[in-house]
């Protein structure tokens, strides 16, 4: 079984919202037909998107710390949207696990809406169906692209390398070396959906150095201590060139 | 939640009409016992016509809903997993039986098909009848069971959900043909009045049940659970938009605390309190009980409606988190 998924690195995002425009322009260009934006250049400007990019302060100043949070479909094992959709217009992939909105059968009802925790899906305003991100599924299987541009629109913005892209089930993949190795967790973990998509935590990325790593620890005969050290009463630099 | 009218109209109108079939079959089931006069199948005819307005009503409201209404025959295909869809299934299935029920009141068509022990006759329009009555309170489970088997709703994720869908929804039918008795001039006022008086009284307890449940009920999603951060302190900065989307949009009421509070006491005194007063006095004074019910039945309606406009706005979905900021 293959679950198709994203890993969002939180220690990296910088919160660019290039992944937003990027996904934005792919999804609006393609057969699928665009996600409407009303208003664009008006007062109350709404449109469609399947991701944002979120920013939170942790913590009380002046102790804080700022993450930037993207959001987008997360693809869960459980999705509790598929089930109450009453057309079978909402469904979960069985071949690679990402969860899609069928547009010709989807009537509008916003049931799924209403039943998704994570707030991810929309109404597009004109199409009148329900709209979500698709894992770019248009993109990830086009043999007319390069190998290596077969990945999402929002992975392949990404400047900082903040969203990585695989199979989590898969456990030799990279994103499921990351979820092992630096924390991966999930969203909402109390509701059972098991999202497919994880996130890495911040991680404190600071470098201690200690005295014996200042002087060569491998040392055997004691020469550096041997070196001449100059005594506090010795004129400096400073002293023997200012005359 | 938002507060959809269209849901709010069709949950309220096929409420009443359910109630009002209730009513009917059971005041033709009771007569055949001895128990109540005979309705009469005019009557009986003449308000299965009613109860079929009503009920299509909710349907045309519900449409409103759609933002694709020309796929709604869809619906009825995932009826296996989805609660919406056995509704969809279920709302025409007890449309017809009303329809059938009625028809064969209109034209007379009741030839016995036998009897049961006691010599009791078994005629088609209590077969018919029965299975009405069991679409109708499967029809309120339907309804209810939408919004009840959604977890993380945890206002709507209750019993008392279902209770009271079904509850109000005949105490405001078994009204409505209080009044509508009362209108024919046909000797079940009293007991139409008394089964009305004691649902919307019941109602009035299983809903102040579910009121004092909901002022108690603490959010098992957190800001820390949604972005899975463990800090106490975390505060949303941006939701990353300045304008709004459609999650601005259909998961808040956008009104006030205080208009909030308002409704509940709006319906609380709407769809119990007025009623049941208005019930009362036709049923120990002398009145003209016409007017009086056909009141009673309007003031319950539109506290059904407040009612229902409260249930969709209490609800607080954890989605919400994710949008506190504009910025």
């Amino acid at each position: 079984m293959t679950q198709l998924a994203l890993v969002i690195d939180l220690n990296v995002c910088v919160g660019c919202h290039a992944c937003v425009t990027s996904c934005k322009e792919w999804n609006t260009s393609g057969d699928a037909g665009p996600l409407v934006d009303q208003n664009p250049y008006d007062a109350d400007p709404t449109g469609t998107f399947f991701n944002r990019v979120q920013t939170f302060e942790v913590g009380e100043y002046p102790n804080t710390e700022t993450v930037h949070f993207p959001k987008s479909c997360l693809h869960c094992e459980e999705p509790p949207c598929v089930p109450v959709c009453p057309t079978g217009a909402s469904y979960k992939r069985e071949s690679d696990g990402i969860v899609l909105v069928d547009y010709d059968k989807c009537i509008g009802c916003k049931y799924c809406s209403w039943a998704c925790p994570y707030g991810v899906r929309e109404v597009d305003a004109e199409s009148k169906v329900m709209t979500k991100c698709t894992l770019c599924v248009d993109r990830i299987y086009d043999e007319e692209l390069p190998e290596w541009d077969r990945k999402p629109a929002c992975v392949r913005a990404c400047p900082t390398n903040a969203r990585l892209y695989g199979d989590i089930h898969d456990p030799e993949s990279v994103v499921s070396k990351a979820i092992r190795e630096a924390g991966g967790y999930q969203l909402m973990p109390e509701w059972g959906t098991k999202p497919a998509n994880h996130y890495l935590p911040r991680r404190k990325t600071q470098l201690t150095i200690r005295e014996d790593e200042v002087e060569r620890a491998d040392n055997p005969l004691k020469i550096d201590s041997q070196l001449p050290k100059p005594g506090q009463d010795e004129p400096s630099l400073d002293d023997v060139t200012s005359w | 939640m938002h507060p959809a009218f269209s849901v709010i109209f069709l949950t309220t109108l096929i409420g009443a009409g359910q109630g009002l079939f209730l009513g009917l079959f059971g005041a033709e089931a009771l007569s055949l016992l001895g128990v109540l006069p005979p309705p009469g199948s005019d009557f009986l005819a003449l308000g299965s016509a009613l109860a079929l307005a009503f009920l299509v009503l909710g349907l045309v409201a519900s449409f409103f809903h759609l933002g694709r209404p020309e796929r709604a025959w869809r619906t009825a295909t995932k009826w296996r997993t989805s609660w919406l869809s056995r509704e969809v299934i279920v709302l025409p299935a007890f449309m017809g039986l009303v329809f059938l029920y009625g028809a064969a009141h209109a034209f007379g068509f009741n030839p016995p098909l036998g009897t049961l022990a006691g010599d009791i006759p078994v005629l088609p329009t209590m077969v018919l009848g029965a299975i009405g009555a069991l679409l109708a309170i499967v029809l309120y489970v339907t309804t209810a069971m939408i919004y009840a088997c959604i977890k993380f709703l945890q206002e709507w994720h209750s019993p008392l959900t279902v209770v009271n869908y079904t509850v109000l929804g005949a105490a405001n039918g078994f009204t409505l043909a209080a009044a509508y008795a009362a209108w024919a001039g046909v000797p079940l006022v009293a007991f139409m009045a008394t089964v009305a008086i004691v649902l919307t009284v019941l109602g009035l307890g299983t809903r102040s049940a579910s009121l004092v449940r909901n002022a108690r009920i603490k959010s098992k999603s957190t800001l820390q659970t949604a972005i899975g951060v463990k800090h106490p302190k975390i505060q949303q900065k941006s939701q990353g938009f300045m304008g709004g989307s459609f999650n601005t949009r259909e998961f808040f009421h956008h009104m006030s605390a205080a208009f909030l509070r308002g409704m509940k006491w709006i319906f609380l005194l709407g769809a119990f309190v007025v009623p049941a007063i208005l019930l009362l006095v036709v049923l120990v004074t002398r009145v003209d009980p016409v007017n009086v019910l056909i009141a009673a039945f309007v003031i319950q309606y539109l506290g059904m409606v407040a009612e229902r406009w409260f249930f969709f706005a209490q609800a607080n979905h954890p989605q919400n988190i994710y949008y506190q900021s504009v910025a």
